[in-house]
């Protein structure tokens, strides 16, 4: 008797295409990723990752199929408490401090003031955020800006959090800092889908993998077993096997 | 309720750190309602008060030119100023230039003798219509050598037709005048005495200039109740420099984004920044309300009369307020880019603010301009403010401005829904 993987991402017989575009970005794509892993989401440019992160995070609606979040439909407003989205943009106010950030989407997130205040010192913490906390964020360095990104995202303590590129552009003290905090809230048991072209912090962070080319799924699976089947010694070795080295954009 | 206080206090922190915005906000009305209010008093008391110059170049000998010359001074409206007589156009248009005079007036040489000549004619023509002899000279027809008005350019034309009407009049005068005393002299055989001429002459019905206010009061409108209320309607729409910058921002750096991802409806996000803004809008028209009040009386400008019913204007403002910010938010919807936003938002504020009247008078205007007026949002503000702080009017008045107003307001708040519907923003 088979037993059931609680998924955290159930992609079924998907299809979608950017309006006033005649090229389908997605046709019957099916991805499944179970609840409590470490997933990365890999491809060159212009594999679908972002359009399919957005897609996951209802900020596009899929023409067929359907796409549930943790049992629910990615549509559904309800879904949104459930998962946290940490785009590749610096998507917060730069005018703010990362306190003020933290409070006001917090708010919208639907926290309490209590939790709120609670949340964003804890996170502050654990960040390396609390000397600048009152600091205006246009000040900051780009791997602060990074942390201040990733604190937003995961304020409301999602059981799944959705991370695009989170550490392009930072320096080492802080990719290993995102990478231990992802690591420990993973742990807790938050559920990570990732995307990246760092395919080395990749390789340790993800536990199970897909590799897209112009929205298919080329291969997908656990790491391990990934490099047996293709005889890789590494992601990015993986990488180029599947997906050529002729250059996408 | 909490998640649209947290949104207003995170739109209220960003306006106060944005020092630009505040500037072009609050400052730069200001500046611009006390300089475009200084300059029309100053205007208005140059042609009420302190008389405009006129050049004149009187080539006649005779005393008729001098009786012209005198009655132009009388009308209180223009300063005399004589020319040489042997002043050539060129040397006329020099004079204009060095003595800073917009006006001149040429007098040919044959003024008196033509003036005299006209007076004749029509005494013969009076004698003979009574049944009496005229003079035994023949009617001539008389070719009259025109008098010159030289005038600048810039003047504006309205001006030049007043000067032009004033002028006319003193002519009328001098010529009434001749013909007066030349057929006095015919029927008597004497002089007419200056006493019975000037009673003859300035006999003449007043001409008393009443405004009419819905109050019943007589108060005469100034420079400050004119550009006061028409100022404030564009320092509000003027938010559109910092509000449709805020929501372009908001869409370029990738907020929307996350805030889409988030258990709340962008629509709260809209409805803070209307709130705040409409707050913005509330204080500047209180701010300039009030430098109409209390600085322009110590600057040498008239004082802002605030009209009697403040109820009615609260409610002009809010609505004008409330116009000005969805019209901001809409821009800012379909803006791609701050630069679009600031560019189209400034320009388009200026064309409304003519078209609407806030630079030309509505009256004034004719055709399809006029018909245009009634589609800009400004216009009926303007004549809301009018009917309260020119016209004496109280809210029953302001309603049939203020329903227009309301109903463009109402269709820039469904075309901001529709414009964040199709670009998937909410």
């Amino acid at each position: 008797m088979a037993v059931s993987v609680p998924l955290a991402v159930d992609v079924e017989d998907m299809s979608f295409r950017y309006p006033g575009n005649d090229v389908v970005a997605f046709s019957h794509f099916n991805l499944q990723i179970p609840k409590g892993g470490r997933f990365g989401l890999f491809g060159p440019n212009g594999a679908g990752k972002t359009t399919l992160m957005s897609l996951m995070t209802g900020l596009l609606t899929p023409a067929e199929g359907s796409i549930k979040i943790l049992g629910q439909d990615a549509q559904s407003k309800s879904v949104r408490k459930l998962f946290g989205f940490v785009p590749q943009d610096f998507s917060f106010y730069h005018e703010l401090s990362p306190v003020e950030n933290l409070h006001f989407f917090g708010a919208w997130a639907g926290l309490s003031k209590i939790k709120i205040r609670q949340r964003a010192d804890e996170l502050l913490e654990i960040l390396g955020l609390t000397d600048v906390r009152d600091k205006p964020v246009n000040k900051f360095s780009g791997g602060m800006k990074r942390r201040v990104n990733l604190a937003i995202g995961v304020i409301h303590e999602p059981g799944l959090l959705f991370l695009d590129e989170p550490t392009v552009g930072v320096d080492v003290q802080t990719r290993h800092a995102i990478i231990n905090y992802l690591m420990n809230i993973n742990e807790a048991g938050t559920t990570l889908v990732y995307t990246s072209h760092q395919l080395s912090e990749a390789e340790g962070l993800c536990q199970q993998v897909a590799l897209m080319e112009t929205g298919k799924i080329c291969a997908q699976g656990d790491l391990d077993i990934l490099f047996k089947e293709h005889n890789s010694a590494s992601l990015e070795e993986l990488f180029l096997d599947l997906t050529g080295k002729d250059y996408r954009d | 309720m909490q998640k649209l206080w947290a949104t207003i206090i995170k739109d209220i922190k960003i306006l106060l750190r944005d020092g630009v915005g505040l500037l072009l906000m609050f400052v730069m009305p200001i500046i611009l309602v006390i300089v475009v209010t200084n300059i029309q008093n100053s205007t208005f008391q140059a042609v009420n008060k302190n008389r405009l110059p006129l050049l004149v170049c009187n080539r006649d000998t005779g005393e008729s030119s001098k009786q012209l010359i005198e009655a132009i001074d009388k009308l209180g409206l223009l300063k005399v100023s004589l020319l040489s007589k042997n002043a050539t156009r060129a040397q006329i248009g020099d004079a204009m230039k060095d003595k800073d005079a917009q006006l001149a007036i040429l007098i040919p040489a044959s003024f008196s003798a033509n003036t005299k000549a006209k007076a004749k004619n029509a005494s013969n023509k009076a004698l003979k219509s009574f049944g009496l002899q005229g003079d035994s000279v023949k009617n001539v027809v008389i070719k009259a050598e025109s008098l010159t008005l030289y005038f600048n350019p810039v003047i504006q034309e309205s001006l030049r037709f007043s000067v032009q009407g004033a002028l006319q009049s003193a002519l009328q005068l001098v010529e009434s005048r001749q013909t007066l005393r030349t057929l006095y002299f015919a029927i008597n055989e004497k002089q007419l005495s200056a006493s019975l001429e000037n009673e003859m002459l300035s006999n003449q019905t007043r001409l008393n200039a009443v405004p009419v206010l819905k109050d019943g009061s007589r108060a005469v409108p100034n420079a400050s109740q004119h550009n006061v209320p028409a100022w404030t309607i564009f320092a509000m729409f003027f938010v559109i420099m910092s509000l449709s910058g805020s929501v372009v921002r908001e869409k370029v750096n990738g907020s929307f984004i996350r805030l889409k991802t988030l258990p709340t409806n962008y629509m709260v996000g809209l409805l803070s920044k209307q709130i705040t803004y409409l707050v913005v809008t509330l204080v500047q028209a209180a701010v300039i309300f009030s430098i109409g009040i209390w600085l322009f009386p110590i600057i040498g400008i008239p004082a802002l009369n605030l009209p009697s019913d403040l109820t009615a204007l609260f409610f002009v403002t809010l609505v004008t307020g409330w116009c000005a910010v969805t019209y901001s938010i809409a821009v800012g919807v379909f803006a791609q880019t701050q630069e679009q936003a600031n560019g189209f938002g400034a320009v388009s504020i200026v064309i409304l603010s003519a078209v609407g009247g806030l630079m030309v008078p509505s009256f004034a205007m004719q055709g399809a301009i006029k018909t245009t007026s009634a589609l800009s949002p400004l216009h009926w503000s303007l004549e809301a403010y009018y009917d309260l702080f020119l016209r004496g009017g109280n809210l029953s008045d302001v309603v049939a401005n203020i329903i227009p107003l309301l109903v463009i307001t109402l269709i820039l708040q469904l075309v901001i829904f529709l414009g964040l519907k199709r670009k998937n923003l909410i």
